[in-house]
């Protein structure tokens, strides 16, 4: 190994968190999308190669300063945090190839610097969760990429932006502290913030109701970040009104990795200590994830807003990956995080398109977009492709997903049953509110369509990337697969 | 080459025929038609080019790729896919030269899309006929679904749009929340999907839930159209007359009764499922629906949703020759797909010549039409005794074989079906021939025409020269569907 | 038990309840920011008491001899570290409602969304 390679996880971060600065004070914004670009496209290339270094060696660590683990920090690479790595700098590194004539209809150009920078800073916020081993400097990472990400979703040109933005950090700073409160409660009771560490201590402790609460706390607080029903509704105003491209990245991004977080904790830390961990989890994700799945694609069937669609669409989906979770079974968990890199793929994919739609067409609405698909073939087919990878058609990545998980609940017992009636009815419900918006992208008339025209080569090859990798992964599922299904087995603490 | 690289290239040449059409549209119809045509003989050439090696006994096998360790997509060679794709690319030629005729002569709007279209779904068709795992047939017929669903839409105003809806919102909602769950049931007891001989499911799945099983495969194949899953077929009438005929005799419909009968056999096992009553419901429910959609057609007044309807029934043949569990009844139900085809794609092409002739689509108009368009009834009558079963029509030889296999197991529910639908066949087919040959023309604003186009006739003529034909030389075909009677017993 | 011996935990939990009343019930967007402070200030008080050792003082260390009774330092860092994230969270909430102020000439939740409505 050589000796960049074993500063990788650091490096990580690093990248984008000291591009930020330079990003705002390149004053020509050009540039600094450019230097964004490459921050983002180089974390890309360090998460691949961290990621075949986990294939390869299964897991990585690394020591803060070389200060020994648990009083330095500890940043550590496994399989999971590959996984979501890959999401969320790849997600990253398309958004903002897109971003290059998509947002400066949307945000001035003298400002668009500083936006870069906020970007960076979500960027490495959201790595530094990914590959930090330590409770507090997840807390610190979570808020630096929540607070640069209430920036971005603000840069929207809707003043309607403003107050979905209000609420998105009014309920993403008590997610934090609920956060931060178990955290505290653990330190209490164990002297350490070393996730391994805590595992370790976690079984010395005599008194364990403490615990139980800092679970109450951590998990209903991440929730509240993961957007999990009935906790997400700020997401679906945040999603509608932020810039196109923000809407990509964090469409892809951020609930994940709050997922991740939540997963993590659930997992490693809580499972083998508390009594009955797996059937308290499971009491409170199941019912909660039916609802999310039923409730989100209900509201997106009704909806005419596009983006607003394809966010409560968003919800629904979140909820097939607790409810995977929710299953505590290698299966389950393998579903689920395969569900949150497929889901990934496809949203970002369809928001890329709207992305697309948005140059040509004032409002996202659903009438508005009335036969532009005669003016707009390629945007409107990369639509379709990434819908058809959404509702989880075969040869699609959303199928592959969708297979792990029917496979998994069916083992699940005679509840089995109902929980593939609900992915069933929701995977219908998918069908419907995709097919509006095709049907009438092909078969209306309206004027504003006349005068659409194609949108830019800078936005479309970033939307056909992504389109494209959602019937890779769908033919060649085996890298995402293969990182779940280990990740899956490591949080349930068993050998593969 | 090898007969595996053969099967690639099945896939392959309709896909590649569709992006030549899509380029050679761009310079003009001429060049866009001789790319459909020529794309179909290579397909056709193809695909027949197979038959020998079969009928010698190979089982050429070709696998493309595998998702996820025990989910593949692979392709296998057996008598009844080798059937169905023979089928699916003869009459794709025949279709073609007849789409032809009916586009132009109706000024069709976006025909290249048409002819695209039309080329994705025989590939898809193609992949159907081949697959060699439950995975890969579902893959293909979705595939199918999707690539049908522009040609029914084609006119594009309210009305086609909305029965395209119902078209893909039957299909999808069945195959989605039916079939697939069907199939991961499968794949979890028998731990496979394998298309076997003798069946994957004996010992694995037994008594009522095999019943339950079989009921979420025959009515989440929505293509089969048993009822009460057949609403999609007279909405599908909407789609200009070739693309009827592309789901009633070329790949559609015959997909579904297609995959049917080779879950039947391949995935139940005959023995297997004649051994467990709790599968019997299969027989009355495709008895059901022969007679019901026959007395339907008895009382339609358009010509295109009568032979809608007159398809439902036929297609319920097919299921229930499947269901009747023996060997000549089996053979009875491939034959059939075959005979049916070729009557039914006669039938459709007379509607539509009829329709770009005289723009005439009741039956009520008919009257003495024969006169004015003497080939075109011709065809059309030799259709309809083909569907009612009259020698030396094909659609005799099959229902011989049917009624053998009936009569093998002393089958009487199967007897009295195929009996009486017979007389009601016979009851809504005779009077419209009589009346077109013999009735008196209404003379309020018809307008002066002859026959349809040259290509439509030549098409129309030569279908209703295969459906003639087939009951003189069918021998070819039945000792290809032996050597499923020997995959059977 | 002895609950007044404990008081420490009852400032937090009270702090802490009032702080998210005020987020919940108030419609002013200032007054929903001011009791997210305190919420926040509510779990900073929480780690400095956990620190506390009684009688400890802080951990300098005048010469290399002789033990010293000092309090925990650890969650006193990690608490200066959560009030700058809590600081720059209010800076940016009170930059978001001037924002709103100008859009919208009002910084009540309900004639916000009357207006958008329209």
């Amino acid at each position: 190994m050589t000796a960049l390679q074993a500063h990788l996880p650091a490096l990580q971060v690093v990248v984008p968190m000291l591009s930020a600065p330079l990003a705002m004070l390149l004053r020509e914004h050009r540039l600094s999308w450019a230097l964004a670009t490459a921050a983002s496209l180089c974390a890309f290339a360090i998460a691949i190669s961290l990621t075949l270094s986990v294939i390869d060696t299964g897991g990585m660590r690394y020591l803060m300063g070389s200060w020994p683990a648990p009083f330095g920090i500890e940043l550590g690479v496994d399989a999971m945090s590959a996984l979501l790595l890959l999401i969320v700098t790849g997600a990253s590194s398309l958004a903002l190839i897109a971003g290059a004539s998509s947002l400066d209809r949307e945000i001035e150009v003298e400002r668009q610097p500083l936006f870069y920078a906020a970007w960076l800073l979500a960027l490495a916020g959201l790595c530094g969760i990914l590959v930090t081993a330590d409770a507090f400097n997840i807390f610190v990472f979570m808020e630096i990429s929540a607070l640069a990400s209430y920036v971005l979703v603000a840069g929207g040109p809707d003043r309607r932006a403003l107050p979905a933005v209000f609420k998105y950090l009014v309920m993403g700073t008590i997610g934090a502290t609920f956060y931060l409160i178990g955290v505290g409660l653990i330190y209490l009771m164990t002297g350490t913030l070393n996730l391994d560490d805590i595992v370790y201590r976690i079984g010395e402790v005599a008194e364990v109701k403490p615990i139980l609460i800092a679970a109450g706390f951590i998990s209903v607080g991440l929730a509240l970040k993961a957007a999990i029903f009935p906790l997400h509704v700020w997401l679906p105003n945040a999603y509608t009104f932020a810039p196109h491209v923000v809407t990509v990245f964090l469409a892809a991004c951020s609930t994940k990795v709050a997922l991740y977080v939540l997963l993590r904790f659930n997992f490693v830390v809580f499972k083998p200590y508390l009594e009955d961990h797996d059937l308290k989890f499971a009491i409170f994700l199941l019912p909660l994830s039916l609802l999310a799945i039923l409730v989100g694609s209900a509201v997106a069937m009704f909806e005419s807003n596009l983006k607003r669609m394809l966010a409560w669409s968003s919800v629904a989906q979140i909820g097939y990956i607790t409810l995977g979770a929710s299953l505590v079974s290698v299966a389950g968990l393998t579903a689920s995080l395969l569900h949150i890199f497929n889901h990934a793929l496809a949203k970002s994919a369809l928001f890329l398109a709207l992305a697309c739609l948005a140059i040509s067409v004032s409002k996202l609405r659903i009438e508005n977009i009335g036969g532009i698909a005669k003016r707009m073939p390629w945007t409107m087919a990369a639509f379709l492709l990434a819908g058809l990878s959404l509702i989880g058609v075969p040869g699609t990545a959303g199928f592959v997903s969708k297979w792990y998980l029917i496979t998994a609940t069916f083992d699940s017992g005679p509840l089995g049953i109902l929980l593939v009636a609900v992915i069933v009815v929701s995977s219908l419900m998918a069908v419907v509110y995709i097919w509006r918006v095709v049907e009438c992208a092909y078969f209306r008339e309206t004027d504003e369509a006349q005068s659409a025209r194609e949108a830019p080569l800078m936005l479309l090859l970033p939307t056909w990337a992504a389109v494209l990798l959602n019937f890779y992964f769908g033919l060649f599922p085996g890298v995402p697969l293969e990182l779940s299904s280990s990740a899956a087995t490591l949080l349930l603490g068993q050998t593969p | 080459m090898s007969a595996s690289d053969s099967i690639w290239l099945a896939l392959l040449l309709p896909l590649l025929g569709a992006v030549g059409i899509l380029l050679a549209g761009r310079i003009g119809p001429n060049l866009r038609e001789s790319v459909t045509l020529v794309t179909a003989g290579a397909l056709a050439w193809n695909v027949w080019g197979l038959i020998p090696a079969l009928m010698a006994g190979e089982r050429p096998e070709f696998t493309l790729l595998q998702v996820v360790p025990g989910i593949e997509i692979a392709f296998k060679i057996e008598p009844l896919g080798m059937l169905f794709a023979a089928l699916a690319s003869g009459l794709w030629i025949v279709n073609s030269i007849y789409s032809i005729g009916y586009m132009r002569g109706n000024n069709e709007k976006n025909q290249t899309r048409f002819y695209i279209f039309f080329a994705l779904s025989l590939a898809a068709t193609m992949g159907i006929a081949f697959a060699s795992n439950l995975f890969t047939l579902f893959l293909f017929y979705e595939a199918l679904t999707l690539s049908t669903y522009p040609l029914v839409a084609h006119k594009g105003d309210r009305d086609t749009v909305n029965s395209a809806r119902v078209y893909l919102g039957i299909l999808l909602t069945t195959s989605i929340g039916l079939l697939l769950p069907a199939i991961i049931w499968t794949y979890l007891a028998a731990g496979g999907g394998e298309f076997t001989a003798g069946g994957i499911l004996e010992g694995k799945v037994e008594g009522p839930a095999l019943g339950l099983l079989l009921g979420m495969f025959v009515f989440g194949i929505g293509k089969a159209a048993v009822m009460p899953v057949h609403r999609w077929l007279p909405a599908a009438m909407v789609a200009p007359t070739p693309v009827s005929a592309l789901l009633h005799a070329v790949a559609v419909v015959k997909a579904g009764v297609f995959s049917v009968t080779k879950i039947i056999i391949y995935i139940f096992g005959v023995e297997h499922l004649f051994s467990t009553p709790s599968s019997a419901w299969l027989l009355y429910a495709a008895a059901f629906t022969i007679v019901v959609a026959s007395l339907v057609a008895l009382r339609q007044q358009n010509l295109k949703r009568l032979l809608a309807y007159s398809t439902v029934a036929q297609l319920s043949y097919v299921v229930l020759a499947a269901a009747v569990l023996k060997p000549l009844a089996e053979i009875g139900a491939s034959i059939h797909i075959v005979a049916h085809a070729f009557g039914k794609i006669t039938l459709f092409f007379a509607a539509g010549a009829i329709y770009v002739a005289s723009k005439k689509t009741e039956l009520s108009q008919l009257a003495g039409i024969g006169r004015r368009m003497p080939w075109t009834m011709t065809a059309f009558t030799i259709g309809a005794l083909s569907m009612i079963g009259v020698p030396p029509t094909g659609g005799f030889v099959s229902k011989w074989y049917i009624l053998a296999g009936a009569f093998e197991s002393d089958n009487y529910v199967a007897i009295f079906t195929i009996i009486a639908s017979t007389v009601l066949n016979a009851a809504y087919f005779l009077p419209i021939i009589f009346a077109a040959w013999f009735g008196k023309e209404a003379m309020d604003g018809g307008k002066e025409h002859g026959e349809a186009p040259w290509p439509a006739v030549l098409a129309l003529t030569f279908t209703a020269a295969l459906t003639i034909l087939f009951f003189l030389f069918n021998g070819p075909v039945i000792e290809l569907e032996r050597q499923l009677l020997g995959a059977v017993s | 038990m002895n609950f007044l011996g404990i008081y420490y935990y009852w400032v937090f939990a009270i702090l802490l309840m009032v702080g998210f009343y005020a987020v919940i019930a108030k419609l002013n967007l200032i007054k929903k920011l001011i009791g997210l402070s305190l919420f926040q200030a509510a779990v900073f008080l929480l780690y400095i008491t956990v620190g506390k050792v009684e009688g400890g003082t802080a951990p300098i260390f005048a010469s290399a001899a002789g033990e010293r009774l000092f309090s925990n330092p650890l969650p006193q860092v990690l608490i200066l570290t959560a009030i700058v994230v809590g600081i720059s969270t209010t800076a940016l909430g009170l930059g978001i409602i001037v924002r709103i102020k100008e859009e919208y000439g009002t910084i009540e939740e309900q004639e916000i969304q009357e207006i958008d409505r329209q």
